[in-house]
């Protein structure tokens, strides 16, 4: 009996890897030849930059929401930081598109890190209801000080600059494809530091907490300190997809900030599925694509995005990836 | 200056008086039931539309009288159909729900009523200033804050006296407790609800005797009643009337003070209140954290 | 008894049908791209939904009677015209990401684009890396057609500059020299304040002070408190939309317009309606205005459009809409050519005929930064209209645009052609 179980899980161990590595091979697959099959259903480059730049956001939002239990309604503000840090370093510093890149992850991962040592304490609704609190300084702030951030015209007068590989410059202004390729390339290494710590023994404290905090209190885990690191670095890639947020339009508004981007970071990994590593990226392709047919389709665009909100709350609490899991094994 | 500080304080207090309105409904909600309501703001609009609708056929008391009815009347049935489902889940659903309803309500709004913003009348000799020195003081602005006065009042009474109320308020402490002993908890959270989406409706209609009434006149109102909460203290109603009050001073006071900031000095008061004192001035330890 | 049975219409069938017809709306954009080019199409993206909704779906009802109109004359170049509408949502990402793909999937040939200013300059820098052809409707803010100008960018609706330059000095001459602002706190309140200032400056008068508020302000009340300690003679009301409705309920009520005189540097006819008869008070500038008794073929476009629009009258918005649509056509014909260079260098200088100004003075779009010249209508608010409804306002005077903007090598553009 025992012995029958331990050759069988070897083998179901190793099916299960097979598994894994070949949607690994099919997502990476996907991505890496968008360019190429979106325009025959309809798709343009700019749309599948955008996938990936908002996955990125949602991923970073998940790393929180998904793998610790942890609702932050106001993350959308380390994402507007990163592009405003992002921009205003290309605009008034340094033409470089990488330092640019780091200027912005470091404003909006260090402003973070600090806000959450404030909030770390609070739980459920009311840390929801902080994070939103916060979230909206920082739109004010960016709002308001026009003579930075250009108020609520946003911030505009830089454009990415193009790559120089020292060998070879690569131009990804004009060029839309090597853009996506260049977006596509930090979001692979974002996603793998990202796979990284939540494989690390670090990774299953995360889960510890998520599923049982007091249990995982009475085993000596330092949860406020363990939350705040994890809040930390969930800013920080927040920050980072902001930054690609700012060269993907070489613009920085306001509305980066607000709290309703927060609640479409939110919806993005709640519909792809907040459990699954590559969810949220389910998730925002799905949201932008739809938003993007539909707004085109109907001025009354955002009654059906409240809708998706509704349905799949109700529906698909799991999430997509949740919910065809489910089907698959049943 | 001791005049124009005078004048600001004062019409802070007014327009405190009104963010309280909006906030003890949706601290009501959020006590009982664990929502954040973030579609207070589209109830708030359908009231002052509905309003706007009737008006012509029950005249303006007949309005300000039916139209917070059958706004409470749609948030029930949506909280029947919709969040009923959602309580004993975690909060985030509830949350992504009424933020939805919240998209929802604007495009309902201006699918109906159309983009194009409405006049909303006042009765004439309620749209006028009292005094010309005083000339802030209108009729229809201290009829405002009578009847939010008024209608804090009969709340806190009706907390206090009825036995629903009592229920109410022993199941913001302890929800459990209050189910165990044989309450019908569903029951209760319902009537909460509606109450609190009453309260809504009664807002849009006092704001849109002054405001433009508007499609999206509602999320610009949503977020000083949040501040509000969260100065006050979560769990404590008497926390929000204060944090309400507090709020509309403090944008007074700085619009004289440091103009600029006048928005953004709610934020910093919310931001000092949870350094110095993070459940909020009346929030008692251990509610909701 | 034999009678043939009636088809039976079940519910499936019903269902199915519903779902194909679903299928082939969601469908439809993924096929628009698979269709020959026949047609020339033409984008316009604007703020349908939010806070601007109103005056970009007036906007968007004289772009389409102008594509109507231009259809039933054999379109542009012999081609039927098709007008692709995109909400930016009043966000400059999503006016952004719809600009692309507009150009990059849909293929079209011009843009025209947004009623918010920062969108409008957002879409300018993609049309103009594009080159694509584009005209700003009804966006204000000075340097699209100054210092932020490009070889492919007109715009229709005045500058700040000119709008302020147009009421400016009545104000002075009828109701006094000192003035306080209430200034929107973006770009668009920063360059209208400013120009207004510098307009009274030159007349000799004084600011007694200004208050800055948020886009969005609900209540007015503190700011109203101020401006009337600062005892001014005028208080110029700058805010648009919601704000400016919301500020002028406050100020009727508050009896502010009995003892100062209310002003402001830009009116709408969409506020106007939104307000209560008591709230319409002041001196105002309209950018057009559909009762000109005497100016040829107004009438029938006030009727055209009342039969598109449930009844409603043009505003100036409507008119943008219809006005910059109608120059593509213009151009187009003139130039006989699709290439934008050709076509930018042909619009510029290009005078509008009397169909389509539809107003008294020469209007043209002046070649040196591209910015319509076009009329500025000075008067009064109406609090109670005596004929129709919404005629709400009196028109004193109209003033050409080339009274009101300053020449086109003093705005501060420098077009740069590409080579």
């Amino acid at each position: 009996m025992t012995a029958a179980v331990d050759k069988a899980a070897p083998v179901a161990a190793n099916r299960e890897r097979a598994r894994s590595l070949a949607m690994l091979a099919a997502i990476w697959g996907v991505l890496a030849l968008a360019p190429f099959w979106m325009p025959y259903l309809g798709g343009y480059t700019a749309l599948g930059t955008r996938v990936l730049v908002l996955g990125l956001g949602a991923m970073a939002v998940n790393f929180l929401l998904g793998f610790t239990g942890v609702l932050s309604f106001g993350h959308a503000a380390w994402f507007g930081l990163g592009a405003y840090g992002c921009g205003l370093f290309l605009k008034f510093i340094a033409h470089s598109t990488p330092l640019s890149i780091v200027a912005g992850t470091l404003l909006g991962g260090v402003m973070g890190a600090i806000l959450g040592a404030l909030i770390v304490r609070r739980r459920g609704v009311y840390f929801a209801m902080v994070t939103i609190a916060f979230g909206q300084v920082f739109y004010y702030i960016a709002f308001q000080w026009s003579s930075l951030t250009g108020g609520d015209d946003g911030l505009r007068g830089f454009q990415r600059a193009p790559l120089d590989l020292g060998f070879t410059t690569v131009d990804i202004l004009y060029n839309s494809t090597a853009f996506y390729y260049f977006v596509l390339i930090c979001f692979a290494a974002a996603a793998a530091v990202m796979g990284f710590i939540l494989r690390s023994p670090f990774g299953r404290t995360m889960l510890a907490i998520r599923e049982n905090e007091r249990r995982a209190r009475f085993l000596g885990i330092p949860i406020e300190l363990h939350i705040w690191i994890v809040f930390t670095l969930s800013c920080f890639f927040m920050a980072f997809a902001g930054s690609l947020y700012a060269l993907v339009n070489n613009f920085a508004d306001p509305l980066g900030l607000h709290y309703s981007q927060s609640g479409n970071f939110v919806i993005m990994a709640v519909l792809g599925g907040m459990r699954k590593f590559w969810g949220p990226l389910l998730g925002a392709a799905v949201f932008v694509v739809l938003q993007d047919y539909v707004s085109s389709l109907t001025v009354n665009w955002q009654f059906f995005i409240g809708l998706l909100f509704v349905v799949v709350v109700l529906f698909f609490p799991r999430g997509l990836l949740g919910f065809f899991q489910q089907r698959v094994q049943s | 200056m001791t005049q124009l500080i005078l004048f600001n304080v004062t019409n802070g207090l007014i327009i405190g008086a009104f963010y309280v309105l909006m906030a003890i409904g949706l601290s009501l909600i959020l006590n009982l039931s664990n929502v954040i309501n973030f579609a207070h703001g589209g109830f708030l609009v359908v009231g002052g539309y509905l309003a706007y609708t009737l008006e012509p056929y029950l005249g303006f008391w007949g309005a300000l009288l039916a139209s917070p009815f059958l706004t409470a009347i749609l948030g029930l049935a949506i909280e029947r159909v919709l969040i009923r489902p959602l309580y004993g889940r975690d909060p985030l659903y509830s949350l992504l729900l009424t933020f939805g309803l919240a998209f929802m309500f604007e495009d309902g709004t201006r699918f109906i009523w159309g983009a194009q913003g409405k006049p909303f009348t006042v009765p004439d000799f309620m749209a006028q200033s009292l005094s010309t020195e005083f000339f802030f003081l209108t009729g229809y602005r201290l009829f405002m804050v009578a009847m939010v006065a008024v209608t804090v009042t009969l709340l806190f009474l009706l907390l206090r006296f009825t036995r629903a109320g009592i229920r109410i308020r022993a199941g913001t402490l302890d929800l459990d407790t209050v189910s165990a002993l044989g309450v019908n908890v569903r029951g209760l959270r319902s009537l909460n609800f509606g109450v609190g989406i009453f309260l809504a409706g009664l807002s849009g209609v006092l704001a849109g005797g002054q405001l433009g009434l508007e499609p999206t006149m509602g999320a610009g109102l949503l977020m000083p009643s949040f501040i509000a909460i969260i100065v006050g203290g979560v769990g404590s109603l008497i926390g929000t009337l204060v944090g309400g009050l507090l709020i509309g001073v403090a944008s007074g006071l700085t619009a004289v003070l440091l103009p600029s900031a006048s928005e953004a000095v709610i934020y910093v008061l919310m931001a000092v209140v949870l350094l110095i004192r993070p459940r909020g001035l009346f929030g008692e330890e251990g509610m909701l954290t | 008894m034999n009678q043939p049975k009636p088809p039976t219409i079940g519910r499936r069938t019903v269902l199915k049908a519903a779902a194909a017809a679903g299928v082939a709306q969601v469908a439809a954009p993924f096929v628009i791209s698979a269709r020959a080019a026949e047609t020339l199409k033409i984008g316009m993206i604007n703020p349908f939904t939010g806070v601007y909704a109103a005056v970009s779906n007036n906007e968007l009802i004289g772009a389409k009677f102008a594509v109507e109109q231009m259809n039933a004359k054999g379109g542009i170049l012999g081609r039927k015209v098709e007008l692709l509408t995109e909400d930016s949502a009043n966000d400059v990402g999503t006016g952004v990401q719809k600009a692309r793909k507009l150009i990059d999937r849909d293929k079209v040939t011009f843009i025209t684009a947004d009623v918010n200013s920062a969108i409008a300059q957002a879409v300018a820098q993609v049309t103009n890396e594009k080159k694509v052809l584009h005209i700003v409707p009804g966006g204000h803010t000075d340097p699209i057609t100054g210092t932020d100008c490009h070889w492919n960018v007109f715009r229709v609706c005045n500058t700040t500059a000119m709008e302020a330059n147009s009421v400016a000095p009545v104000l002075f001459k009828k109701y006094g020299k000192k003035w306080y602002f209430i200034t929107p706190d973006y770009a668009f309140g920063h360059t209208l304040e400013a120009a207004a200032k510098k307009d009274l400056a030159k007349m000799g008068g004084t600011v007694v002070g200004n208050a800055l508020t948020p886009l969005g302000t609900t209540d007015f009340s503190a700011y109203l408190i101020q401006a009337r300690a600062a005892k001014p003679d005028v208080l110029l009301v700058l805010p648009q939309g919601g704000d400016m409705i919301n500020c002028m309920k406050q100020i009727a009520q508050f009896g502010i317009n009995k003892t100062i005189h209310v002003a402001g540097l830009q009116q709408e006819e969409e506020s106007l309606i939104a307000m209560p008869p008591a709230s319409r008070v002041g001196t105002w500038m309209f950018e057009w205005y559909w009762k000109q008794p005497g100016v040829p073929h107004v009438a029938e476009f006030v009727a055209d459009i009342r039969k598109r629009s449930g009844g409603h009258v043009p505003t100036a918005r409507t008119w943008f809409g219809y006005t910059a649509l109608w120059s593509f056509k213009l151009v187009t014909d003139k130039a006989k050519t699709l290439d934008a260079v050709k076509l930018a260098k042909a619009l510029g200088g290009l005078e509008l005929p009397p169909q389509i100004k539809l107003q008294p003075n020469k209007v043209y779009y002046a070649a040196g930064d591209h910015q319509l010249r076009t009329s500025s209508f000075v008067g009064e608010a109406v609090a109670n209209p005596k004929g129709d409804p919404e005629d709400l306002f009196h028109i004193d005077t109209v003033i050409p645009g080339d009274k009101t903007s300053p020449p086109d090598t003093e705005t501060g553009c420098k077009l740069t052609w590409p080579a």
